[in-house]
């Protein structure tokens, strides 16, 4: 019984925004037909937030508003939203939007007597009517506090407003100014009771992020958390990343790391299409070299690949690149790689997640490379962006794109781990190190992890030549690892005991020749002998025979003498 | 017009000139009420009183229903009802509510100076 009743309980109708990621967090939108209260302080964004309601309402949802305005002019609206690429005085001329100036004035008004914000609601009225409006939005109507005086008046006919509002079925955003200790100044919150957004522009470390959390959403289930957003030329963006479960397909594809040696390594193909990669190294092993191959390869089959750089510009990357025979300039006018670069600290860890995340989802890479990450410290502490890199993992992994992340570490410290504890995060680990021998400093590589295939266990030198990197065998002698140099004089001492034991064998295998002559010799030898000695039994044998057939001869001649006839001998004999 | 007088007594002359003025000044007011209701017809009747008493014959009052007249509503930047405008002589004026006080009607009019005030000063 409580199931059919539900079936036939109004579920709560939403309104989208069409502002991307908030729809998301809130399952839909705003509520449809209700007052929402978008509150915040000063440059918060939130006439923005409710002008791009109002405007996408009008022209990807059919939706018409209109928008009362208390502290800007329609002009100031017309120019702010100019900039987002919406044109106002269109959807104006389209009858699909109203923009309605209410100007309060101290200085010209006279409280006399009694009165009513009738004015307002019929203004209301006319416009919505005028273009048969769904929605409504209402900035920020708190500024009637300092131009009227009388406050009883004032609250009783807001409450009749959000009233008249809701009768009329108009969805309505109402911005409100943030106020000491509650959410807005005059507690507009106690007569919105639907849904409350609250917008935050934060400073933290001298470094401005834009937050927003949906406080309270009557009727509905929301996210709770605070979400960064982003105001850019496409309007806002709300980010809803904490969201990322573990639930993701994993590709068996595998893609060239871009080193055959690697490749080889790796036990064949490369690494698994949307694995993250984790480069670790010092200063200078050639990391952004390896990342620069990968990206040429990824460019070659024709896929996608977002570099972004917090050290260097795209223009450096290409020039030093290009010394080591990596030419990435095509790719770029191809618009198959793109670079993204900024300085970590020019925004916030959040923002830099939620600027990536909105490139990604714009370019489509197959390939996301961030170097390095160790560099986004600068932009918070050591925890968040551990947990900013984890949930871009989570994205990459989600969206099957192969991350690469590069993180540089700091010399002599452990080099087996990550100031970002990624360690766990990722699936494939490469480790860059450099050893300093006999005067000399060499690179070599090896795979400290790979999860799901079957890797070398080997510490291999390499080489970044003008043909790009290349990898070469290391040797490991009585003072351990062998590179450079002492490498190419182990290549020697073994080319000559190769050849040395090549002599030998060449040598031994003339003995052996000779002894099998020698023994043939001897066994042709023995065998004469053998017919000799046979030839002489035969001889011998024959001789017997001849000798007993005489031995009977004789005996029947001597038989036939003595008279013995008829009968056989040997009868006779019985 | 004033009559010129020698230029001994400057600010007496501007004050006469500021007194027969007042006097002589025209009133453009415009009442914006909401139909037929207790306040509309409250604040109708006390201006028109006002303005009788005060302003005879040199006034020109127009009462607006702004639910037959939204547009003007919107131009005229009505917000509260009644609103009584005062748009001339300058600086404009606005009044809301009905009125029912009619001395601050005077000042909000600027008609409260009784012409010895400015004799005094």
């Amino acid at each position: 019984m409580p199931r059919a009743v539900r079936s036939r309980l109004p579920v709560l109708q939403k309104a989208p925004t069409g502002i991307s990621g908030f729809d998301d967090i809130t399952g839909g939108g705003v509520p449809r037909g209700r007052p929402t209260l978008v509150c915040g302080s000063a440059g918060c964004g939130k006439s923005l937030f409710a002008l791009e309601f109002l405007i996408r309402g009008a022209t990807q949802f059919g939706e018409n508003g209109v928008v009362m305005t208390f502290e800007e002019t329609a002009e100031d609206i017309r120019k702010n939203v100019a900039s987002l690429g919406f044109d106002v005085d269109q959807l104006i001329a389209d009858k699909k939007l109203v923009i309605d100036f209410v100007k309060v004035d101290r200085n010209e008004i006279e409280e006399n007597g009694e009165y009513d914000l009738e004015g307002l609601f019929i203004r209301l009225a006319h416009a919505i009517q005028t273009v048969g409006a769904k929605r409504v939005v209402l900035d920020t109507i708190e500024t009637l506090f300092s131009g009227l005086s009388n406050q009883a008046i004032l609250r009783s006919e807001l409450r009749r407003l959000f009233g008249w509002l809701k009768e009329r079925e108009m969805t309505t955003i109402i911005t409100g100014e943030r106020g000491d200790g509650q959410l807005t100044r005059q507690g507009l919150e106690e007569y919105v009771s639907d849904c409350v957004v609250l917008l935050d522009h934060r400073v933290v470390g001298q470094i401005s992020t834009r937050r927003l959390r949906v406080v309270k959403y009557r009727g509905s289930t929301h996210g709770t958390n605070e979400y960064p957003f982003l105001i850019d030329e496409e309007g806002i963006s709300v980010l809803p990343i904490t969201s990322s479960g573990l639930d993701y397909e994993v590709s068996p594809e595998r893609v060239t790391s871009g080193v055959e040696g690697v490749d080889q390594m790796l036990g064949g193909p490369g690494y698994y299409r949307g694995s993250t990669v984790l480069l670790t190294g010092t200063a200078g092993t050639g990391k952004s070299s390896m990342a620069a191959q990968l990206a040429r390869s990824t460019c070659a089959r024709g896929e996608r690949c977002l570099y972004f750089s917090f050290e260097e510009s795209p223009a450096q990357i290409l020039r030093n690149m290009k010394s080591i025979g990596i030419d990435l300039a095509p790719f770029v006018r191809k618009n198959l790689l793109r670079f993204h670069t900024t300085r970590p600290t020019v925004h916030g860890l959040e923002m830099h997640l939620v600027r990536m995340h909105k490139l990604i989802a714009e370019f489509k890479p197959t390939v996301v490379m961030v170097d390095p990450i160790s560099n986004m410290r600068a932009a918070g502490t050591l925890d968040e962006s551990t947990n900013m890199l984890v949930r871009l993992v989570d994205f990459l992994r989600k969206s099957n794109i192969l991350g690469f992340l590069i993180s540089l570490s700091a010399q002599g410290k452990a080099i087996e781990s990550t100031d970002e504890g990624l360690s766990s995060m990722v699936d494939t680990w490469l480790l860059l190190r450099d050893v300093e021998s006999n005067g000399e400093r060499n690179r070599l590589l090896y795979i400290l992890k790979s999860r799901g295939m079957a890797h070398s266990n080997q510490v291999r030198e390499f080489l970044i030549t003008p043909g790009g990197i290349r990898l070469v065998d290391a040797y490991l002698g009585e003072a351990g690892v062998l590179t450079g140099s002492a490498r190419l004089a182990q290549e020697a001492r073994e080319a000559r005991e190769a050849q040395l034991a090549a002599e030998e064998v060449e040598r031994k295998r003339l003995a052996l020749d000779h002894r099998r002559k020698s023994t043939e010799a001897q066994i042709e030898a023995l065998r004469a002998a053998y017919h000799a000695e046979l030839e002489e039994f035969e001889r011998i044998a024959a001789g017997e025979t001849e000798r007993r057939q005489e031995a009977e001869r004789i005996r029947q001649a001597m038989a036939r003498s003595r008279r013995i006839t008829g009968t056989p001998a040997l009868n006779g004999r019985k | 017009m004033p009559n010129r007088k020698p230029h001994t007594d400057s600010t007496a002359e501007f004050e006469a000139l500021l007194k027969s003025a007042d006097r002589t000044r025209h009133y453009v007011l415009r009442l914006y009420v909401t139909g037929t209701t207790v306040r509309s017809s409250k604040a109708i009747a006390n201006v028109r009183a006002l303005c009788e008493e005060h302003l005879q014959g040199r006034y020109d009052l127009k009462v607006i229903d702004i639910y037959q007249q939204p547009d003007d509503a919107q131009q005229q930047q009505i917000i509260a009802a009644p609103t009584l405008i005062k748009s001339e002589p300058l600086p404009p004026r606005r009044l809301i509510g009905d009125l029912s006080d009619p001395g601050k009607v005077l000042i909000g009019l600027d008609l409260d100076r009784p012409d010895t005030k400015w004799v005094e000063m």
